[in-house]
């Protein structure tokens, strides 16, 4: 089985990522200091199809950020118009046309759990393409590098207004960078609270002053997790705080599609002038290219890293170069271990992506998704909870009939009133009837999208032949939706007296 | 023991520890962690001056913002008060009808009724209201003083034998213990009232006790036994006993006479709460 690292090759130069000066500065510290300043990072600009997906899913995931709180969902009056609103008042979850009580939560455990899954079996296949790809930590970091650039230009421009004194010019495009990050950390938090809350009202009570101390509270803390974690700390977050990295490890194999140099055929690597031969050298240029792109500050070739988000970056610049060049594009590639081993063997690289983990992972994803999906649609539009009194059992009459109390709950899930009938199955000739009410029927009504209690008394009558605990039900019937619930009628005794 | 030596793939110096084969590399902390460390120290040396921080020999340092939260429990609680004041003014203008045809406000009549009977009434009558020998049971349809709201609410406000004014009375005279009647015709008694709620007795006892029933006891008990709630005098021909109804029992009845003693609420209890007692008790025995 082939390592996943190979300590054999040469290392010729670690962390070539940072400038010859930016290691000198840095150095001091690294040598026995207990703290180490943040080795600045400027990732250029690169073309290519791996950018390019990034740039779509950077516009499609930041869409459906902002956009979704603006979505207006037709609803009943007196019921929200949005159609994603987590509603904390009245305790309520609404999506589009799905609409989830607290007691529901299982549904979001659900999700959750497939998400999980799902992303399990992603990184078993792919690698790490959600840090890649969509992790907002990533999509932000993404977004605020292009406002830097718009700004200060890209990497060398960046690195030369790093290095040169302050002037008028310098001060200007920091504060213009460091104002506009502000901006879209505000509009990011903004948008985190236009969740909670109907947007259109919300945005303008937010700027009268008169919007709930939580809105502020969370859109302060959002707008300083976005300005500090997309704009200073970037691959620092991904690095020394997110734990996904550290258990990553876990769900890869020598299968999993990851970002590869393929040393074989870059080694050795050096300079080449045009005309020259491409015999007994490899295809790497040592032009540095997949290096200054990286926005993780490593360098691919040194082997697959714990720092490497799996974006393909390197994979475009390298190819752009190599195209250029006129050789074979793929010296860095999404490619497995496997793959590399087999051939560096000379035998044929297969791709697996059917194995025993991805399969695990995908029914396991099956299974959850499909029961998250199939409790939601099942779901009952309506539940009738049924609590016996326990204090006292049951009471005994003045004639000696026998009565238990019970409480029925019954929750409405339409968003229309509706009158339900109750009735009691169980104990024959027993009667049904509400303290303080003289009606002979139960009928409850419950209004749109709540849950009404009530007491009612179930009484048996003396000459009834009862064991001491009758299995027994209710039933609430309103149209065609019936609910029901078990529950026992007890009457102390099989024979009274 | 440190062995440190240059790691070959990294170029880190290792810690110098070595589990099964795995060296750690010493890599120092990000310099940002220590940026995190100095506001932490910063905002807790802010935080003592502005909280309650430090003990001292008497008493503690106050803080600056002057936070205290026994000073928090007590405006919550006025704040409660005035919430409550809410219900308790609905309480107060509804009758007592209205309160229990109104489902709202029965069902915070039933939460405030619950707590109150919990605290004041459940010590004699039991959490459930099922009292116990010498003490009613609230939950059944029988009534000594009459099951409607305001014979309920008239009960709690004024008591039974209480010594207050309006309190209900009814007086067992103590046949044996005053030696109004023989212990035969009471033993004679005792099988007439087992007769009227239809249970095997002696029928010799039960005719010599007809006329002497007639005489001393049907004033109040009504010619059938059928009690009167006038007068608080119990129903002998069901089968709810305050004092129990094994031939012991009635027989020590007809001897002494117990009465038990319910104080009276008024004074003690607000008017809208004795309200809300009311209509819990009163749904919850299923009303009359
Ligand atoms: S090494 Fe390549 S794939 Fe990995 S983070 Fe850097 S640019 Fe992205
Ligand atoms: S971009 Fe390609 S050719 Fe240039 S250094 Fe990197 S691997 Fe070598």
């Amino acid at each position: 089985m082939p390592t996943l690292i190979d300590n054999t090759a040469p290392k010729p130069d670690t962390r070539s990522a940072v400038s010859a000066a930016e290691r000198a500065k840095g150095k001091g510290d690294a040598k026995g200091g207990l703290y180490k300043p943040r080795q600045p990072i400027y990732p250029k600009l690169v073309h290519g199809k791996w950018r390019m997906v990034k740039w779509a899913l950077l516009i499609a995931t930041l869409s459906v950020y902002y956009i979704t709180p603006w979505i207006r969902w037709g609803r009943p009056e007196g019921f929200p118009q949005q159609a994603a609103l987590v509603d904390f008042t009245g305790r309520r979850f609404y999506f589009f046309d799905i609409q989830l009580w607290p007691q529901e939560v299982y549904v979001f455990t659900g999700v959750l759990i497939a998400a999980a899954l799902a992303l399990f079996l992603t990184t078993a296949l792919f690698g790490r393409l959600w840090c890649g790809y969509a992790c907002p930590q990533t999509v932000w970091t993404d977004l605020y590098i292009v406002v830097e650039r718009l700004f200060e230009g890209d990497r060398n421009a960046r690195m030369r207004l790093d290095a040169a004194p302050l002037s008028f010019d310098k001060i200007w495009r920091k504060t213009g960078k460091h104002l506009t990050w502000l901006g879209i950390a505000f509009g990011t938090g903004g948008a985190w609270i236009f969740y909670f809350h109907d947007a259109p009202t919300l945005i303008r009570t937010f700027w009268i002053g008169q919007a709930p101390a939580t809105a502020y509270v969370s859109c302060a803390l959002l707008t300083a997790t976005t300005y500090i974690f997309a704009g200073w700390m970037r691959e620092q977050v991904c690095t020394y705080m997110c734990p996904w990295p550290r258990i990553q490890g876990a769900m890869l194999d020598q299968h999993s599609l990851q970002v590869t140099y393929l040393r074989e055929r870059g080694e050795p690597r050096g300079a080449h002038k045009k005309g020259q031969s491409w015999e007994g050298r490899g295809d790497c240029i040592d032009c540095r290219q997949c290096v200054v792109v990286c926005p993780m500050g490593i360098d691919i070739r040194d082997g697959s890293q714990l720092e490497c988000i799996n974006c393909g970056l390197c994979v475009d610049a390298c190819d752009d170069i190599l195209g250029k060049l006129g050789r074979p594009t793929g010296l860095i590639a999404y490619d497995t271990d496997a793959a590399v081993a087999a051939r560096s063997c000379g035998q044929k690289a297969v791709y697996k992506p059917v194995r025993s983990r991805t399969v695990y992972y995908a029914v396991a994803l099956a299974l959850v998704g499909g029961l998250t999906l199939w409790s939601l649609i099942t779901r009952p539009k309506a539940d009738l909870h049924v609590i016996r009194d326990r204090n006292p059992t049951f009471v005994r009459m003045h004639d000696g009939a026998v009565r238990d109390g019970y409480t029925l709950k019954i929750t409405n899930r339409t968003f229309a009133e509706r009158r339900f009938d109750v009735t009691f199955d169980g104990v024959s000739g027993a009667r049904l009837s509400q303290p303080g009410q003289t009606a002979q029927r139960v009928t409850l009504i419950v209004p749109a999208d709540q849950v009404v209690s009530a007491r009612v008394f179930v009484t048996a009558p003396a000459d009834a032949d009862l064991a001491g605990s009758v299995p027994a039900r209710f039933i609430a019937k309103s149209g065609d939706i019936i609910t029901e619930s078990k529950t026992v009628f007890l009457s102390g005794a099989a024979n009274p007296q | 023991m440190a062995d440190r030596k240059i790691d070959d793939a990294t170029g880190v110096e290792t810690t110098g520890h070595e589990w099964d084969g795995i060296r750690e590399l010493d890599n120092p902390l990000p310099r940002w962690w220590l940026w995190i460390w100095y506001a932490c120290i910063a905002f807790s040396i802010g935080y003592w001056v502005l909280m309650p921080a430090w003990p001292g020999l008497n008493g503690y340092t106050k803080g600056l913002l002057n936070k205290s939260d026994r000073a928090e429990v007590g405006q919550e609680l006025k704040a409660l008060e005035a919430h409550r004041g809410e219900g308790a003014a609905m309480l107060r203008t509804a009758s007592l009808e209205q309160i229990e045809k109104d489902p709202k406000l029965q069902a915070y009549a039933q939460q405030v009724g619950q707590s109150v009977f919990g605290d004041n009434c459940a010590t004699c009558h039991g959490i459930g209201g099922t009292g116990s020998k010498g003490y009613a049971n609230l939950r059944d349809d029988v009534w000594l003083w009459g099951g409607k709201l305001e014979d309920i609410q008239y009960t709690i406000t004024h008591g039974i034998r209480s010594g207050a004014e309006g309190a209900r009375v009814s007086q067992m005279p103590a046949y044996g213990r005053d030696e109004m009647l023989q212990p035969k015709q009471i033993d004679d008694l005792t099988e007439y009232v087992v007769n009227l709620s239809r249970r095997p007795a002696d029928a010799g006892a039960v005719a010599r006790a007809a006329p002497l029933f007639e005489a001393q006891c049907s004033a109040c008990h009504g010619p059938q036994g059928q009690g009167n709630q006038q007068l608080g005098a119990p129903n002998l021909t069901d089968a709810d006993w305050l004092f129990g109804s094994d031939r012991a029992s009635i027989r020590g009845q007809i001897y002494a006479g117990n009465g038990g003693v319910m104080p009276a609420w008024s004074g003690r209890l607000s008017p809208e709460t004795i309200k809300a007692l009311s209509v819990y008790i009163h749904s919850n025995a299923g009303g009359q």
